[in-house]
């Protein structure tokens, strides 16, 4: 019992903290291209690339202050999605959708490779850059803190604070934006383009400014997870993360403002409970050591975020909170 | 050429590693082990390799096996000096920089050493030419894609679906082939043709299991690409779990030498995937052009309701192209396996090739898709006559971006299939 209670503890602190963070903002970030544009980014993890190495890169290689750092970066994914959006947007959706998934391959391995590690550090990546955010605490990040049961070090406290504020804005501004004129037009791009067409609107540059919307609060995730872990590593941007961030969006119902909030929390304490609770089971016996070591737990996750994408698209493609009639899921 | 060796050698000491470390957890000994080979030529038995203490005091020998490896056993851990004696390197091979290595081995550990080893043949004065042994591997890499791709482009041309698991189609015949002939202790080439049916049966669950249902249900093509990905995931993950990180070569056909062909080099079991691949895909061809099965599948794939209205069992046509889709890919992953060493992503990292040749080919096009990946498969390996070796995917990635922005519709594929 004492095991179920650390595991369940240990999960609300991962459903509560910078991963969660990261996933939420990427998960906004799909949310505005996919649930309300109807934009098929396969590549969110990408931009979060992006905005982390853009604030690693520039402190720790460069030596340029942080928030110099943070445009750099939110201008990186400016750049990326221009890039993505160009010759895409004009075609079927999963043409997107296969540029994108294969520009952030291509990122990844360009950031681990040998030729670039001048600049990104190959595969080691690059750490000790988030000391001038840190020192912006206005609390001592020296300490722990103990709330609701659960410790926190005073950095990763105020990494996760920034976090759930960035959240924050970043759904208010979602909120505003699908009220406005142009969110309507956004919401008619996704259930018929054409119809928008001939209503005289400029389609492409609607879906343009949501891809660069979203991959801005993807970029915005990639600093929240860098800043949180104190260094960038380009495995981190693995693909499936952007599917974590799709499972989450689904779980929590595509094109609601809350949504993919609420869907990055219960994804992370989901994930998280699956994890120590197995690790516990392995441990204490319960699960054979022949069917399941610790070392498999890892992948576990991924096993059980791919099943339960399966099982929401075919069972509930509308999540928690959404409205079947508003999920995108039938254009071609 | 030379950076292109140590990369070899390098890739080369990293496969010795990882199942070396992996093995030293369970027994907790010491261990030096590598690889002697040349990129060129393969690996080379019969080299004498002496471990050393830092005093000079001998701690063991060992001859390298017929696949190159050599393995000595330590008292305990601490620091060594592995040499290879001059004279013990066959004529023709010389070392890069040195016949020694001094490591310092940590408890529990097998620590691997690499020697660089030349054999002359990336000098100026071999027959080879680089970008004519380039354009050869990138023909056989193309041709591989292919053999995939086409079930996928046949897929999407008759059912609407962009399938992200397919290159999970391609992993499930190189690990069931693996599992066959390693474990199992059958030779590759029935293990190959069992993977192969192994393959289609899992094409035909696909589709009956999930595609089908799914159809009935009336799921949106959006979701079912979603769906495709959870199963990715799912599938890659469990066959990691099952089949472990590190990547494990197949029992047969190791350590090959190339043979010279003037121009080029190559082993003999590469010469054997291009063969069998060329003979696989001209059979496909010929089975598109002539027959039935072949003339519904082309009929389905351009119009589905007029083909359905010609009496056309549309579901039976598709339940085909599925099972002859995971019989290719499956045989696409063993030749892959064969080549590159079986790996729980290698589908993965095939796939985006994959998507790349059949948008180049023009998406649901099966002619495109074989067009498309060869030129996909040169274009990748010819490109690391530019860039170094360990980008050269994106180059290929980069390409589908470039492609889709000049000719959306690929080099076979019409105008009017792009909306």
């Amino acid at each position: 019992m004492g095991e179920f209670i650390d595991a369940l503890a240990i999960a609300v602190k991962a459903g509560l903290g910078f991963q969660a963070v990261f996933l939420a903002l990427l998960a906004i970030g799909i949310n505005m291209q996919f649930g309300y544009t109807g934009l098929l980014n396969f590549g969110q993890i990408a931009f979060a690339l992006l905005g982390g190495y853009g604030i690693a890169i520039s402190v720790s290689q460069w030596g340029l202050s942080f928030w110099l750092g943070v445009l750099i970066g939110i201008a990186a994914a400016v750049v990326l999605a221009l890039l993505l959006g160009l010759p895409t947007l004009r075609l079927r959706a999963d043409y997107l959708a296969i540029a994108t998934i294969a520009a952030a391959e291509g990122l990844r391995l360009v950031f681990r490779s040998v030729s670039a590690t001048p600049v990104t550090n190959g595969s080691r990546g690059i750490s000790g850059f988030n000391r001038e955010f840190v020192e912006l605490a206005p609390w001592d990040t020296g300490r722990r803190y103990s709330i609701l049961g659960t410790f926190w070090s005073g950095a990763d406290l105020w990494v996760t604070a920034v976090g759930w504020t960035l959240v924050a804005l970043a759904s208010l501004l979602v909120w505003g934006l699908v009220r406005s004129p142009w969110g309507r037009v956004v919401r008619s791009i996704r259930e018929d383009e054409d119809a928008v067409r001939a209503l005289g609107k400029n389609v492409y540059v609607y879906k343009m400014q949501a891809l660069v919307l979203g991959g801005v609060f993807g970029a915005l995730g990639g600093m929240i997870y860098a800043l949180g872990t104190g260094s960038t590593t380009p495995d981190q941007y693995q693909n499936a993360n952007t599917f974590l961030a799709y499972a989450a969006l689904i779980l929590g119902g595509a094109a609601r403002v809350l949504g993919p909030v609420v869907g990055a929390m219960l994804m992370y304490f989901i994930i998280q409970f699956a994890d120590s609770g197995l690790r516990s089971l392995i441990e204490t016996g319960v699960i054979p050591e022949g069917l399941l070591t610790t070392t498999d737990v890892a992948q576990i996750r991924f096993v059980i975020i791919g099943l339960g994408l399966i099982l929401l698209l075919v069972f509930r493609p509308q999540g928690i909170f959404g409205d079947r009639r508003e999920v995108m899921l039938d254009a071609r | 050429m030379l950076r292109l060796l140590l990369i070899g050698l390098f890739t080369a000491g990293l496969a010795a590693l990882v199942p070396g470390t992996a093995h030293a957890a369970e027994d907790a000994a010491e261990q030096i082990s590598g690889t002697m080979r040349t990129s060129v030529s393969g690996p080379i038995e019969g080299i004498e390799v002496v471990v050393t203490t830092p005093d000079g005091d001998e701690v063991g020998t060992d001859e390298t096996d017929e696949n190159g490896r050599f393995v000595v056993d330590l008292p305990g851990p601490g620091q060594y000096t592995v040499t290879v004696p001059e004279d013990s390197l066959p004529d023709g091979v010389e070392f890069n920089s040195g016949n020694s290595r001094t490591v310092t081995v940590d408890p529990g550990r097998n620590q691997g050493v690499i020697i660089g080893l030349d054999d002359g043949s990336g000098g100026a004065g071999g027959g080879n030419l680089r970008w004519v042994q380039l354009l050869v591997d990138g023909f056989r890499f193309g041709l591989l894609i292919a053999m995939a791709a086409v079930g996928l482009s046949l897929i999407f041309g008759t059912t609407g679906l962009t399938n992200f698991a397919h290159g999970e189609l391609v992993t499930v015949g190189a690990i069931v082939a693996w599992f066959i002939n390693v474990e199992g202790g059958v030779p590759l080439i029935p293990a190959a043709l069992l993977a192969m049916l192994i393959g289609a049966g899992v094409g035909a669950m696909n589709e009956r299991l999930l595609w089908r249902p799914l159809r009935r249900r009336g799921t949106g093509l959006v979701a079912a690409l979603v769906i495709s990905i959870g199963l990715s995931l799912l599938l890659r993950y469990a066959y990691q779990i099952f089949f472990g990180g590190g990547s494990e070569a197949y029992a047969d056909y190791r350590g090959q030498r190339a043979v010279s062909y003037g121009l080029f080099t190559m082993t003999n079991k590469d010469l054997a995937s291009i063969v069998i691949a060329l003979v696989v895909l001209v059979l496909v061809a010929l089975m598109l052009q002539k027959t039935k099965i072949g003339k519904a599948m082309r009929a389905v794939s351009d119009n589905r309701d007029l083909a359905a209205s010609s009496g056309i069992d549309v579901n039976r046509v598709i339940l085909v192209v599925w099972m002859m889709g995971g019989a290719l890919a499956a045989l696409g992953g063993v030749l892959l396996g064969l080549s590159d060493e079986v790996q729980w992503d290698m589908g993965f990292r095939l796939l985006l090739l994959m998507f790349a040749g059949v948008t180049l080919g023009g998406l649901g096009t099966a002619y495109g898709a074989l067009v498309g990946s060869i030129v996909v498969g040169v274009f990748v390996q010819m490109s690391t006559l530019v860039v170094p070796n360990d980008i050269k995917y994106v180059g290929g990635l980069l390409l589908l971006i470039v492609i889709l922005m000049v000719r959306p519709q690929g080099i076979l594929g019409s105008r009017v299939r792009v909306g």
